[in-house]
């Protein structure tokens, strides 16, 4: 089975304390560290364990600039064979389609089975691997937490509302995204990314790709972020403010009156 | 301006919340258009929400196949594809369904997509401005689409207050002889009934919900020596059942259990909207957070900003002295 | 004088074959055989990794005088350890005596050299006496372990096989080869006064004594068919048991010699990755940690043979005592029965398997703290820290690694701190300082002293207050003082410990730059597992202290004066917990405790279980973020010891310990009745203004 995982690298939520430029036009990026998307990191473990229990290989896809390729370098230690780096001008400023043109690109110069992205990424879309499908007319099936191989077909389980799942079964190629807990994605240190340190990691740019730069980056976007901002604080939320005893006291009695203690 | 569409998702002849929520969301891109109810599924279930839908939407479309029997998304686009002109604006809610459709029925009929939509702010032009969160819900931004020749707009369920007006007065128009070809390949087989817990949250009156600040196992057992001091249940965010700290019956979230309660006192939850998502019903929300910027404290009607390890000892002490 | 009854050396059975053929083929064979058995042992030592033991031989031979042939550790267990001292000197003294009575069935009338005067006089007498307390010894031992079955005997089903029948079967032979030596003897010396001989001299009530006056009415035939008898019941029995001690328990007869002189002679480090491979060639090597058996070191070997499957260790480890799937006894049994499996007595060598899964689990492995208690306790010098860092260090490098381990391990990386917090807030908690301004060194800033805070102490809300408390402490006592701020990084030494070498040398060389660039002259830290990381793991920096040194040695001086208990301590009972890594690991037990009774009017008791034998909180750094499988927490089990000992505060200098206490005596309701203080804080307080 010939699997591609497409990753993204971003800033770590659970490591950073994310805070709005005082332009209103980004985060403050300075003093952010980033890591490889906690989801994508989940696709990667899983086909790694598809490709040992069944074989085959695994490539790891990132569109971006110089710097993702450490998160490619992070799933390269993790076990992935291969890494491919989508690097162009041409491409800043795409939109979620912009990303999923430039990745179509990337899967046709291949001959991959199987298409992984997470479930969603830092802007919380989770677009890209729909749009990828339906670009490439490959069945797709979203939030993926099992995933049984079979003869030309998977068995997958969705997970969906309720704490249930979704059963179906997809034929090959398709493209899944893969939802967090699906495993437990295996540790990489220091070393294991040293030891990946040297390994070739060819970088393609819009021509490579044959991608037709008029669909892709800031011009094509149809959908732009305008700026960030911090919405009211608590709009609805009224602080409880005094000493322990105070905030206690004041909560005891919203509880009492909302039928919050029997 | 385009027409403008609203998937309705429901199960067993009942419409979802959502279905009530995307009117309002329709009216808000266009205020006087006509809004048109797209149904699909099959048999006597499917005219029961057709004929509910009537009365809220200005137009229902009916789509009766045996293959949309259960909502499957790739059957689903593709029967939308065939019967919707190409530069609809189609509403969809952002559940588990509309991300498992919307980015690839956008591609499908050429349109924009944009995902989580948490407010629409208005129409300039062929231009949507709308308000979607990023980061974990740690900044929210603006964001504008084209949506000139068509979009995909997947709301975020709950934003919106659902329309109980029933003013719409549409008629049930049947498309089903438009859907074409519904083979696809991906086949439903199934849906695995999440195993059940010793308690039912979603019968719960009053919830006592911890999140990630719990920050290890043994101090569960702190926030049931509150619950049962206050009569109530224990719920969870989905770190804990990740855990493996609680059971995934006690989840509260799109991807857990979806609970009603009177009140819900989330501990050391920062409150991602698939955690909310789970939240329905008009529910007194008390968070307690040592985070002040947690999104908890956005929807929540009374906050404490303090370390859930400190305070819910003292709570509990408190409530036991009452 | 002839003898009056025939030695085996000239005894003919029936009368014509002559014993003398057995008395020359038992010990051949026996000898041939041991050979072999330790041949084959000996492979797998061969075979192994190295392990550098070889250097400082006058601190190894005063362990070997010490804790082997002085069994210095073997009366913390005192009913065993005596028991275990008889018998040891027993042996040591019957060997002569056994080798001597071997010789003498090829050539009766044999004595040992330098056996023949006035000590041979001596050493006959008291061997007797040596022979019949090894016999009343064994005797004890065996209705201790047969009929009252000491619960640290006691084998899980997991862990495979009891070794009563072993341990009893072994004390039958040592009891056998007591009374057929004593047998031999005394029928010798009867049938001296029988013949109206001088009879050789027989300590009185010596089993040798017993059997004299037992068979002193004996036909001469009886005497002379028991003297044979014992004779060759002993030849073999010796031998038998020879080759019996390399199958088992007993092997440790043979090894504790070795172990014991090869025994790690520092403590608060964890071994290389590799010996003979410096920290920059780490990269070079393929593998990491101890994955296989053939990853093990030929001192670990030497361990797994020499385990007496005493139970000590986890008799005091706090991971066994709170049930958590940790026995550090059977850490070494369980591969000393691998290697017996897999390196047989005959055969080809058995291809492994990886360790993980197989004899050992990963939670098994996760569930160390490293206090040390194990391996303080141990009396044959077996390690533990260094195999389970090292089967750590394997995991590490397959990527197994526990999910709640792996985003601190990453905030490490990124942040230099296990809580992902940011650099530039790492001296944050300095704002909340009054009187007492903390410098931040750098190019333009500098101090004497440099005060490592560490992680905990930098960004935890509550052990922010230790770090302040520290600082008030240096600032009262005029210290030249100042912290590394956002450029100290963790120092790493659980990082180490949980088997994260190069994440722990990248904190390690960051640190160093920082410290060695402030140019200060001394380290003060408040945090023992930075001061152990900083002291033993770390090298080139400037003397490194304890803040309970700087507090003892200011006190001392009068640099920093105390005032009294205040009347609310007065009805207190203050108790001092010794942190692992600053009382076993450092041996820094008097001056925290000298610290407490510095102020005046203090009661302050000692547990039961304290200093050396202290108990472990639960463990600090990253083991925070891991917890196994327990009955009970460890700190619930320490705070109730406080509570045994009649104290009501708990004070400990380390924060991690505070963290530990405190969250414990909220979980065992002791709230209002019991709490937990740091020194530090302690001391703060005490400041005379």
């Amino acid at each position: 089975m010939e699997i591609l995982v497409c990753v993204k690298r971003v800033p770590d939520t659970s490591e950073n304390e994310i805070e709005i430029n005082s332009d209103g036009n980004d985060i403050e990026r300075d003093d952010l560290v980033y890591s490889v998307n906690e989801w994508d990191n989940y696709a990667v473990e899983e086909a790694i364990q598809i490709v040992d229990k069944v074989g085959g290989s695994v490539t790891v896809v990132t569109v971006g600039d110089d710097e993702s390729e450490e998160v490619l370098r992070r799933e390269m230690a993790m076990g992935a064979d291969n890494g491919l780096l989508l690097t162009d001008d041409a491409f800043e400023g795409s939109d979620g389609k912009g990303i999923a043109t430039i990745l179509k690109g990337a899967v046709e110069k291949g001959n991959y089975d199987l298409i992984f992205t997470g479930a969603q990424a830092d802007e919380g879309a989770a677009q890209v691997g729909g749009m990828l499908a339906a670009m490439l007319d490959y069945p797709y099936a979203s939030l993926v937490s099992l995933i049984e191989p079979g003869d030309g077909k998977l068995k997958v389980g969705r997970e969906i509302e309720g704490g249930n799942q979704e059963m179906n079964e997809i034929e090959l190629p398709c493209v899944l995204s893969i939802q967090t807990g699906i495993n437990e994605p295996r540790y990489v240190g220091i070393r294991g990314i040293r030891k990946v340190a040297s390994v070739e990691i060819p970088e393609l740019g819009a021509g490579d790709l044959g991608v037709d730069a008029g669909a892709i980056g800031a011009d094509a976007a149809k959908v732009k972020r305008v700026d960030y901002f911090v919405p009211d604080l608590g709009e609805g939320a009224e602080m409880l403010e005094g000493s322990t005893e105070e905030i206690i006291e004041k909560l005891i009695e919203y509880l009492k009156a909302k039928g919050g203690l029997k | 301006m385009a027409d403008v569409y609203a998937y309705i998702k429901h199960a067993d002849g009942v419409a979802e919340d959502s279905a009530l929520e995307l009117i309002v969301a329709a009216k808000k891109i266009a205020p006087d258009a006509p809004v048109t109810a797209v149904v699909t599924g099959t048999g006597a279930d499917l005219d029961k929400v057709c004929n509910e839908m009537a009365a809220t939407y200005n137009a229902v479309w009916k789509i009766d196949n045996a293959a949309l029997a259960y909502p499957n998304a790739e059957v689903i686009r593709k029967a939308l594809v065939n019967i919707l002109p190409g530069d609809s604006v189609v509403l969809l809610p952002h559940d588990t369904f509309g991300m498992d459709l919307g980015p690839g029925l956008s591609i499908k009929m050429d349109s924009t997509f944009v995902a989580d939509i948490v407010d629409i702010e208005g129409v300039d032009g062929g231009t949507l401005k709308v308000v979607r969160q990023e980061f974990s819900g740690m900044a929210s931004a603006h964001v504008t689409c084209d949506i000139s020749s068509g979009a995909v707009l997947n709301v975020r369920p709950g934003v919106n207050q659902p329309d109980e007006s029933k003013t719409g007065g549409g008629a049930v128009e049947d498309k089903s002889g438009d859907a074409g070809d519904l083979s696809t390949k991906r086949t439903f087989l199934e849906v695995v009934e999440a195993e059940a817990g010793d308690v039912d949250i979603t019968k719960s009156e009053v919830l006592v919900s911890v999140g990630r600040g719990i920050e290890d196992e043994d101090n569960v057992e702190m926030v049931f020596d509150l619950a049962k001091a206050m009569g109530a249940d224990v719920s969870c965010s989905r770190p804990i059942v990740d855990a493996k700290w609680l059971e995934k019956s006690r989840q509260v979230g799109t991807s857990g259990q979806t609970v009603k309660p009177k009140v819900y006192l989330a501990l050391g939850i920062s409150g991602s909207f698939q955690h909310l998502g789970g939240i329905k019903g008009n529910a007194f929300i008390v968070a307690v957070n040592k985070n002040l910027k947690a999104p908890i404290f956005q929807v929540a009607d009374v906050g404490v900003e303090a370390d859930i390890l400190e305070f819910i000892p003292e709570l509990t002490e408190a409530i036991e002295g009452l | 004088m002839e003898p009056v009854l025939i030695s085996p050396a000239s005894f003919k059975l029936f009368g014509f074959i002559p014993t003398v053929l057995f008395s020359v083929l038992i010990p051949i064979a026996g000898v041939g055989l041991f050979t072999y058995i330790i041949a084959r042992r000996l492979a797998p030592i061969v075979k192994a990794n190295p392990d550098f033991r070889f250097d400082r031989p006058r601190e190894r031979v005063i362990n070997v005088l010490k804790i082997w042939l002085g069994q210095y550790r073997h009366p913390r267990y005192m009913m065993a350890g005596v028991l275990h001292i008889i018998i040891f000197f027993g042996f040591l003294i019957l060997s002569v005596r056994s080798s001597e009575l071997v010789v003498q069935g090829i050539s009766g009338g044999f004595t040992m050299p330098g056996l023949g005067g006035v000590i041979g006089d001596i050493y006959y007498f008291f061997k007797d006496y040596a022979a019949t307390a090894v016999f009343f010894a064994v005797v004890i031992a065996a209705v201790r372990r047969g009929i009252f079955r000491p619960a640290r005997y006691h084998y899980p089903e997991s862990y495979g096989h009891d070794h009563t029948n072993e341990a009893i079967f072994v004390l039958a032979l040592i009891g056998t080869l007591m009374i057929s030596e004593s047998l031999y003897e005394a029928c010798l010396v009867a049938a001296e006064i029988q013949a109206g001989h001088e009879a050789t001299f027989l300590a009185p009530l010596t089993l040798a004594w017993l059997f004299k006056i037992i068979f002193s009415n004996a036909s001469s035939t009886t005497l002379q068919t028991l003297h044979i008898v014992s004779f060759y019941v002993h030849d073999l029995t010796f031998f038998f048991f020879l080759c019996f001690l390399p199958m088992g328990k007993h092997f440790h007869v043979i090894t504790s010699l070795f172990n014991v002189y090869f025994m790690r002679l520092e403590r608060g480090n964890v071994r290389p990755v590799r010996y003979g491979v410096t920290d920059e060639e780490l990269d070079d090597l393929e593998s990491f940690g101890v994955k296989k058996f053939s990853d093990f070191t030929w001192k670990d070997i030497l361990d797994f043979y020499t385990c007496a499957d005493c139970g000590r260790c986890s008799d005091q480890c706090p991971a066994n005592t709170v049930k958590r799937p940790l026995s550090p006894r059977f850490i070494s049994i369980k591969a000393r029965d691998y290697t017996f499996s897999h390196f047989p007595l005959s055969g080809e060598f058995i291809a492994q398997e990886p360790l993980i899964g197989d004899i050992y689990t990963e939670d098994e492995i996760w569930s160390c703290t490293t206090c040390g208690a194990c391996e303080q306790e141990c009396p044959i010098g077996i390690e533990y820290i260094n195999k389970i860092v090292d089967l750590r260090r394997g995991m590490v490098d397959e990527g197994n690694v526990p999910q709640t381990l792996q985003k601190p391990l990453s905030s490490l990386e990124k942040r230099g701190n296990p809580y992902g917090k940011m650099e530039k807030k790492r001296a944050d908690w300095t704002k909340e300082l009054e009187d007492c301004e903390v410098k931040i060194l750098d190019k333009k800033t500098s101090a004497e002293t440099l005060y490592f805070v560490d992680s905990v102490s930098s960004f935890d809300e509550r052990m922010q207050e230790v770090a302040r408390a520290t600082s008030q402490i240096l600032c009262s006592a005029g210290v030249d003082f100042g912290i590394l701020g956002k450029a100290e990084k963790d120092s790493g030494n659980e990082v180490k410990r949980f088997g994260e070498e190069m994440l722990f040398q990248d904190l390690k060389n960051q640190n160093t730059d920082a410290i060695l660039n402030s140019g200060v002259k001394k380290i003060v830290t408040a945090d023992p597992h930075a001061y152990n990381a900083l002291k033993n793991e770390y090298s080139g920096l400037p003397p490194v202290e304890h803040i309970s040194q700087t507090i003892t040695k200011s006190v001392k001086s009068g640099r920093l004066r105390l005032t009294g208990v205040t009347e609310e301590e007065q009805d207190k009972v203050f108790t001092y917990h010794d942190p692992c890594y600053l009382g076993r690991h450092n041996d820094i037990y008097e001056d925290p405790r000298d610290a407490i009774d510095a102020i005046e009017g203090i009661r302050r008791v000692d547990m039961l279980k304290s200093r050396d034998r202290s108990f472990c909180c639960g463990g600090g750094g990253l083991m925070l973020f891991y917890e196994p499988e327990e009955e009970e927490r460890m700190g619930v089990v320490r705070v109730k010891m406080a509570q045994e000992a009649g104290a009501n505060v708990i004070v400990t200098a380390c924060p991690f310990c505070l963290v530990n206490m405190e969250d414990a005596i909220k979980v065992a309701g002791l709230e209002g009745k019991m709490e937990a203080i740091d020194l530090g804080e302690l001391i703060a307080a005490h400041i005379e203004k």
